[in-house]
């Protein structure tokens, strides 16, 4: 039996070991100071993912500052306001729904709401990938941001209460500062998926040759998009610089994870 | 004189409490602080406690005592409104708190909480240091400057002198009866009149006990107390008075509910109980 169970292990394991192998391998040849502080003007030629790196971190961070209150607010809302009433019922079913929806989706939707003139009518840009992005982070958001509130002790509501907080005193004061930890960890697991998403950036960010640093309006770069590029033409420089962005977006997924990790072993509820 | 104002800030439409000045609730007027007439108390379709009448002392300790599931509990949260933070509760019936009726429309139930401090059985300190978890009642006044107040709080809850080097260090560090105590501390920072304790130290050894037991008794200078207790020696040591509530048992419907069965000093009713099912309960051949 612990044979079977040891085999099972192995074989879970096996596939996340040979990727990140692979990755390391291939990724740490090609990365050099050059692929960081460089351009390049298509997989053809020498250069970097400077412009890259710039795009995945302005959209990431645009997506986390828009889905993280939002989505902690919500839970909030939620555990403390809503509880299980039909609304909030909704709410989570939508957000179940939202989180099995193909990324690929998610960018159509934005898509057809944000970036042609049949909906906003923003076209192409920074705040549309990210609005994206963020459409993906928040359902992670808010259900684990849910599950931390739901694990502070009902105690601790209790006592609060019997002090002559107000409702929103207590959740201010007690409930939200005895679950922050949690809330931190869920948001960088959050963060985490949404800086490593390429697919709903393809028709929202759509990709660029340069450095962009327009909020919106002007097609912004992506590493995921540009490796997309570079393993789909059979160009020798454009291929290796794709192995360094995988090496580059599992570098920031793992320390972002391994943040949260530490994070969330401190937490004392 | 002193309680009309004491009573009117209980309403809602009362500007705040002016945070500088939060003057004492009158210490030694005679009389009762709550006077329950006729309460009845239901969770949904099941009535916990029917017609409860009673009247409790102000400045001496008041026991609740009786079997488990009489409702001791359930009237306890009914005099500073902890009730209605239960979904299904209903309290019918009238409690007047310094002859003030707790249950009127106007009433804003959160002043009500806080005037009244409580004590529940299972210590809950907040995730916070022992310092902020003392000034978390007069903060939420939007009191300032607490030194003073945090220490003395910690010293009529008899904490100050193990907790003094460590105010900053985190609550959930001290033992169950510190942590205890720390929570009747607590309580006394919003400078209560009345501290309802629900069996504050059934989950405490016998020192500490004994502990939250003379801290009870040094609480009637400033503070009327009721407790809830399911040890008779407990209640005969510390209380005053006593209240024996039973469970009337309804065949028919099998629908237990309690009642008050009598409340009198508290020597009374463990020597010369009036009524054969208290003897029978403090005796021990009951509950
Ligand atoms: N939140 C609630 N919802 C429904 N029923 C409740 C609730 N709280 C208490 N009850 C019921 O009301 C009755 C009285 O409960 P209560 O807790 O007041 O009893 P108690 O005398 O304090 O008992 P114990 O000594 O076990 O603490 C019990 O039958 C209990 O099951
Ligand atoms: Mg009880």
């Amino acid at each position: 039996m612990a044979g079977v169970l040891g085999a099972a292990m192995v074989l879970a394991v096996a596939p996340l070991v040979v990727i990140l192998w692979q990755v390391i391998l291939n990724g740490g040849a090609a990365m050099s100071w050059e692929f960081l502080s460089s351009v390049e003007s298509s997989p053809r030629d020498p250069g970097g993912y400077l412009h890259g790196i710039v795009g995945t971190l302005y959209m990431t961070g645009i997506a986390a500052t828009l889905s993280i209150p939002i989505g902690i607010l919500a839970a909030t809302y939620l555990v403390e306001y809503g509880r299980s009433g039909r609304f909030a019922n909704t709410v989570r079913f939508f957000t179940d729904v939202m989180t099995g929806v193909p990324s690929i989706f998610v960018g159509l939707a934005i898509y057809a709401l944000l970036v042609v003139s049949g909906g906003a009518g923003l076209g192409f840009g920074t705040f549309v990938g990210a609005a994206a992005l963020a459409t993906i982070m928040l359902p992670i958001v808010v259900r684990s941001s849910e599950e931390m509130l739901n694990l502070v002790p009902a105690d601790l509501r209790t006592a609060s209460a019997g002090l002559g907080a107000r409702r929103w005193q207590t959740t201010v004061k007690v409930v939200l500062p005895a679950a922050a930890p949690g809330l931190i960890t869920g948001s960088m697991l959050a963060i985490a998926r949404g800086a490593g998403e390429t697919a709903p950036l393809v028709l929202t960010a759509l990709g660029a040759r340069q450095v962009v640093t327009a909020f919106q309006g002007t097609p912004q770069a992506d590493i995921g998009l540009l490796m997309t590029d570079g393993f789909s033409q059979p160009f020798e420089p454009g291929i290796e610089r794709a192995w360094a962005g995988g090496l580059t977006l599992i570098i920031v997924t793992l320390l972002l994870t391994i943040t949260a990790r530490f994070i969330a072993a401190r937490r004392k509820v | 004189m002193q309680l009309a104002t004491a009573a009117a800030r209980l309403r809602r439409d009362r500007a705040p409490r002016q945070a500088a000045s939060p003057s004492r609730p009158a210490p030694t007027t005679t009389g009762h602080v709550f006077e329950v007439e006729d309460v009845s108390v239901r969770y949904g379709d099941f009535t916990a406690v029917r017609d409860v009448s009673l009247t409790i002392p102000r400045n001496e300790i008041t026991a609740l005592i009786g079997p488990s599931g009489c409702g001791k509990s359930t009237i306890l949260r009914t005099l500073n409104r902890m009730n209605d933070l239960v979904d299904d509760a209903s309290v019918q019936g009238t409690v007047r708190y310094n002859g003030e009726d707790i249950y009127a429309p106007d009433v804003d139930p959160v002043e009500v909480r806080r005037r009244i401090g409580m004590v529940f059985q299972k210590p809950n300190p907040f995730p916070k240091s022992i310092y902020d978890n003392v000034a978390f009642g007069p903060r939420l006044n939007g009191e300032r400057d607490l030194d003073g107040l945090v220490e003395e709080a910690l010293v009529r809850a008899a904490l100050w002198d193990e907790v003094r080097t460590k105010l900053r260090s985190p609550a959930l560090e001290l033992s169950g009866g510190q942590q205890q105590r720390l929570c009747i501390a607590r309580a006394l920072a919003t400078r209560p009149d009345v501290i309802l304790m629900d069996e504050p130290a059934s989950a405490l050894d016998p020192i500490a006990t004994h502990k939250i037991e003379d801290l009870m008794r040094s609480l009637r200078e400033t503070c009327t107390v009721v407790v809830v207790t399911h040890n008779m020696q407990q209640a005969s040591r510390v209380s005053d008075w006593t209240a024996f509530f039973s469970v009337d048992v309804d065949d028919e419907q099998g629908m237990r509910t309690g009642e008050l069965v009598e409340l009198d000093r508290t020597d009374a009713i463990f020597t010369e109980a009036s009524d054969p099912r208290t003897e029978a309960y403090v005796t021990g051949r009951m509950g």
